[in-house]
């Protein structure tokens, strides 16, 4: 059925693809370009676009400052604390309701509502549960006879709010996909797997985890390079700061600091490839460690 | 070991998939369920195996009742249609799968795997993957699976029917000489009543989740209880025809030949004036002597391997016939077939349910007799 590809046919490829390519070319791969560009930027006068000198001082000035480190530090911190239990715990509720739950129609329409609703709204409800004397979680807490929590005010407490807000946001998203990935596994397995006597735990772990490991890959890699780049939770819940005492402050914070806030485009550019190698080094990671235990059909 | 089933019904929403279905299945014996699909077989196979629960009745293993016991604990060895191999596992790790299940010592698992593995022929595939093998080879696989955790049942839905036609022959002597190698309780689903008609010891024929017919093989070929039993077995199908009441015999066809009929022992049935007979085309023979039952012309002619098919016209009906292709036979030619007083089915217009003539009924309870000793 494939054409062998001539030239015309190439070329008409591309032209059918030209629109899309036009797009992206100038709102994503020349931005991208020029950033990675800026950041070799040592001496740049921007109201002119004159630069007057190249160089590596960007990236030592970076490694130099104590907040860029608190920044790397804090999305590190924010990416094993949020990815790990979203995704089980993703996993665990799209298994449940994919056992036929009742009310099942109910379910999906909550939990696609962090979904679909602006991160700006989640936060300003989220930053009232957090709320240290009116919240709704200090006052679940009281119940135990836990004493109010400053939550969103505490340094030691607003990671951990941070990442109780994001794993909740991401549920929705998560527990889409690991459906879509369930419904797409055959029931004879599992009928099979009865038939030779493996309980509804040993269904879960010889059947269900290898067959959705494809699903459970591509949701951890989604998840990992969202967590590396969270931003906008940050300033919605924290009301434009990066927590209190920088405690929130994340790379992609850092970068809006320096960008919009300091003007220092270098510096910003600089710390946007850093996040960039960041994440490319942890996907290739992922691909190489994927390429072994994930079964493909 | 001895499975009985006691009046099993099996309802979805609307439909009755299985309908108060009583039968035994004997020790080491191999029973076929057959019928056309959608008549509730793998339903009957889902009952036995627990991954369905009855809506009412009684499943017995043995004697415990096992009705309510769930699929895992019931101990049963199954082959369904689409194999259901494991597509991660590799073919050692698919047959190690029960033992697995069980607990069994790795080593000891392998072992077994590997034994089972060779009964079924399929030692040297043992690395590759499911997706890796041919129809055939998975269908071993399948089979091996089943069986490597030493059931008591064998339960195979339709392993047959996604293989061709060659491999389907070979592999069904397959199955029967590990069955019987084995000596194991085997439940075979199929749709082909060839299929089903080899390598049985007893055939359950049904439809609409009522069993139509419950005996061995030949015997439901030869003495088929109603006319659904007897239209769906046999290769060409069995010639069915009309005759109707004259005064001095049973006109065939709106012909001007008559039949004798013989009187019926159920004489409850007290309109006869219209009956349904059905002839094997198989027990026709071309005769000269006088001794013809159906006279007609032929309308066509086809060899089909060393046999001889014809269609003969008599009245307003044909039948097909086998004959034996010595006969110089033209299309075209007045032809006389006979057939033998016992190769007659005579059938209830009405009901469909067979008519045992009177003369005959000692005959069939010897013959009877003489098949359950065979
Ligand atoms: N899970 C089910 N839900 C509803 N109806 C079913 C289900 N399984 C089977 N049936 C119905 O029950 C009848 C028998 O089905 P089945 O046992 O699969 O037949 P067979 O295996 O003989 O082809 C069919 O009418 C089928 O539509
Ligand atoms: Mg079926």
């Amino acid at each position: 059925m494939l054409e062998k590809p001539t030239w015309k046919s190439t070329l008409r490829g591309f032209l059918y693809l030209s629109p899309a390519l036009l797009i992206l070319i100038t709102f994503n791969i020349y931005p991208i370009i020029r950033s990675f560009l800026m950041s070799f930027y040592t001496d740049y006068d921007y109201f002119n676009d004159v630069v007057h000198a190249f160089g590596l001082d960007n990236f030592i000035t970076i490694f130099q400052d104590p907040s860029f480190l608190t920044a790397l530090k804090n999305t590190g911190v924010f990416v094993i604390g949020v990815v790990p239990i979203s995704i089980a715990l993703s996993l665990g509720i799209a298994v449940l309701l994919n056992n036929k739950l009742k009310l099942a129609g109910f379910f999906r329409t909550i939990y696609f509502l962090p979904f679909v609703t602006s991160v700006v709204a989640v936060a300003i409800v989220w930053s009232w549960i957090f709320h240290s004397d009116y919240g709704l979680f200090n006052y679940l807490l009281s119940w135990f006879g836990i004493d109010p929590i400053a939550w969103l005010n505490d340094p030691k407490y607003a990671m951990p709010s941070l990442i109780i807000l994001s794993i909740w946001k991401g549920l929705g998203f998560n527990i889409i996909i690991f459906l879509a990935g369930l419904q797409s596994i055959g029931k004879q397995y599992y009928l099979a797997a009865k038939v030779d006597g493996a309980s509804a735990w040993s269904r879960f772990t010889n059947i269900t985890l290898p067959l959705l490991s494809p699903t459970i890959f591509f949701v951890s890699i989604i998840s990992i390079i969202n967590g590396f780049k969270v931003f906008d939770e940050v300033f919605a819940l924290f009301n434009g700061r990066p927590g209190p005492a920088n405690s929130a402050l994340t790379v992609v914070y850092y970068i809006y600091q320096k960008f919009y806030e300091e003007w220092q485009f270098g510096l910003a550019s600089t710390a946007a490839f850093v996040l960039f190698i960041i994440i490319f080094i942890f996907t290739i990671i992922q691909l190489i460690i994927g390429r072994r235990f994930v079964h493909y059909n | 070991m001895k499975i009985r089933l006691d009046q099993l019904t099996m309802k979805f929403d609307e439909t009755t998939a299985v309908n108060n279905l009583s039968t035994t299945i004997n020790d080491g014996e191999l029973v076929s369920l057959l019928g056309p699909s959608g008549c509730g077989k793998s339903t009957t196979l889902m009952l036995l195996s627990g991954l369905y629960k009855p809506t009412s009745g009684q499943i017995y293993f043995g004697n415990q009742d096992v009705t309510k016991w769930d699929a895992e604990k019931r101990g049963i060895g199954m082959v369904f249609q689409n194999y259901a191999l494991y597509p991660h596992l590799s073919v050692l790790k698919n047959i190690m799968f029960p033992l697995k299940m069980q607990k069994v010592p790795k080593k000891e698992a392998m072992e077994r795997a590997k034994e089972m593995a060779d009964l079924v022929q399929i030692g040297h595939l043992l690395d590759r993957k499911p997706g890796q093998l041919s129809g055939g080879q998975q269908q071993r696989v399948a089979i091996a699976r089943a069986l490597v955790k030493k059931p008591n049942v064998l339960l195979l839905d339709e392993p047959l029917s996604n293989l061709d036609a060659r491999l389907r022959l070979e592999m069904r002597e397959e199955i029967r000489r590990i069955q019987q190698e084995v000596g194991i309780t085997a439940v075979f689903v199929t749709h082909d009543q060839e299929e089903a008609l080899s390598i049985s010891d007893r055939v359950m024929l049904m439809k609409d989740g009522i069993i139509q017919q419950d005996s061995m093989p030949q015997w439901m070929y030869k003495h088929p209880e109603n006319e659904f039993v007897a239209s769906f077995l046999g290769n060409p199908p069995i010639n069915l025809l009309t005759i109707v009441k004259k005064a001095n015999g049973y006109q065939i066809g709106n012909s001007d030949q008559l039949l004798n009929v013989p009187a019926f022992t159920l004489p409850k049935e007290d309109n006869l004036d219209v009956i349904h007979i059905g002839v094997r085309p198989e027990d026709f023979f071309v005769t000269t002597n006088g001794n013809q039952t159906f006279t007609g012309k032929i309308i066509h002619i086809e060899t089909i391997g060393r046999d001889t098919l014809i269609r003969m016209e008599i009245g307003d009906t044909t039948i097909r016939a086998l004959v034996d292709p010595q006969h110089d036979l033209q299309v075209g030619d007045t032809c006389r077939l006979g057939v033998s007083d016992t190769n007659i089915h005579y059938f209830n217009v009405e009901s469909g349910q067979r008519l045992h003539p009177v003369e005959r009924s000692m005959e069939n309870a010897r013959e009877t007799n003489m098949e359950e000793h065979a």
